[in-house]
């Protein structure tokens, strides 16, 4: 059975939520890993999870990018370990190089925080392997900066390489200008590195686990994933 | 010891949101005057370095490093 690390930075506050989700519902072994922490021994899926670590100074996951943990953690990614990255994890891992591109402001300058609808791309990844291509999840966002940049080269590859897994869209799985709420190119709401082990999204499927807080639309990611690491 | 400034400037093919939002307020306080708003950081360093060139060294490894992302921001570093 796969042991899971959760990372907590000082202004992780999805950090619970990933724990809870991971030890609750999907009834797996997970540990809090500290900032300060460079021991990954026995942690077989890293999750790097959403907050606003060091209040967002700079910018978002500019300084959590450079704590300790954090070069552990891009030598595990290195080496074909999974590390998904939920919000300010996706922005943490973008300022760390594990992926690539930058968030910008959302378009419309406001937080937004409601549920969103996103569309699953590719079913090429362990995150996705269990989805289907086009299925549709309604899932949490809280943020400001989710306006997801990359420059055109950039964008051309994410996309030759089919390494866009999701995008935001609407209620019938069609992308509008009004289902990509934050204004991000491509409406890209989660993508993978070029050696599919490593996640960033936006959306919270940490936070849409049981049908009693309104969704249940996150377990099948993972789900996806705890099949993949059974098999791998 | 200098005194290094540093302009962060959004890179000019990207949309600045805050830029727009304050350009548009602009606008409504009757300022039409003003055709364009673009909104960066200005940060101050001290530095210990024995020469200018030194300290330029050691302010554009801050920027490039930590300072600025380079995906979508630029830099300008003064030393004084």
């Amino acid at each position: 059975m796969a042991t899971f690390g959760v990372i907590v930075f000082p202004g992780s506050n999805c950090d619970h939520d990933a724990y809870h989700a991971m030890k609750h519902v999907m009834n797996c072994d997970v540990k809090f890993l500290w900032h300060k922490d460079t021991d990954l021994a026995g942690i077989d899926f890293l999750i790097v999870p959403g907050g606003f670590s060091y209040g967002d100074y700079l910018r978002s996951g500019a300084i959590a990018r450079f704590s300790p943990i954090m070069q552990e953690v891009v030598k595990f990614a290195e080496k074909g370990g999974p590390v998904m990255g939920i919000c300010n994890g996706f922005q943490i891992l973008l300022e760390a190089h594990l992926i690539p591109g930058a968030m910008m402001h959302n378009q419309k300058l406001r937080h937004v925080c409601k549920d969103i609808y996103m569309r699953c791309e590719t079913t090429d990844s362990l995150y996705t392997s269990g989805l289907e291509k086009g299925q549709i999840f309604n899932i949490p966002v809280s943020h400001g900066e989710g306006n997801f940049f990359i420059s055109d080269d950039g964008l051309k590859s994410l996309q030759d390489n089919d390494q866009v897994l999701f995008r935001y869209c609407d209620a019938n799985g069609d992308l509008t200008e009004e289902s990509n709420f934050n204004g991000s190119i491509d409406s890209i709401a989660g993508i993978t590195n070029t050696g599919r082990n490593v996640l960033g999204m936006m959306p919270h499927p940490e936070r849409a686990m049981e049908k009693i807080l309104g969704s249940e639309d996150g377990k099948p990611i993972f789900e996806s994933i705890l099949n993949s690491l059974s098999v791998a | 010891m200098y005194k290094a400034k540093v302009n962060v400037t959004l890179r000019p093919s990207i949309l600045d949101p805050k830029g727009k939002a304050a350009h548009h307020a602009l606008q409504n306080l009757g300022l039409n005057q003003v055709s364009k708003v673009r909104i960066g950081k200005f940060i101050e360093l001290d530095v210990e370095a024995d020469s200018e060139s030194a300290a330029k060294e050691i302010v554009e490894s801050a920027c490039s490093k930590l300072l600025a992302n380079e995906v979508m921001e630029d830099f300008e570093i003064e030393i004084e």
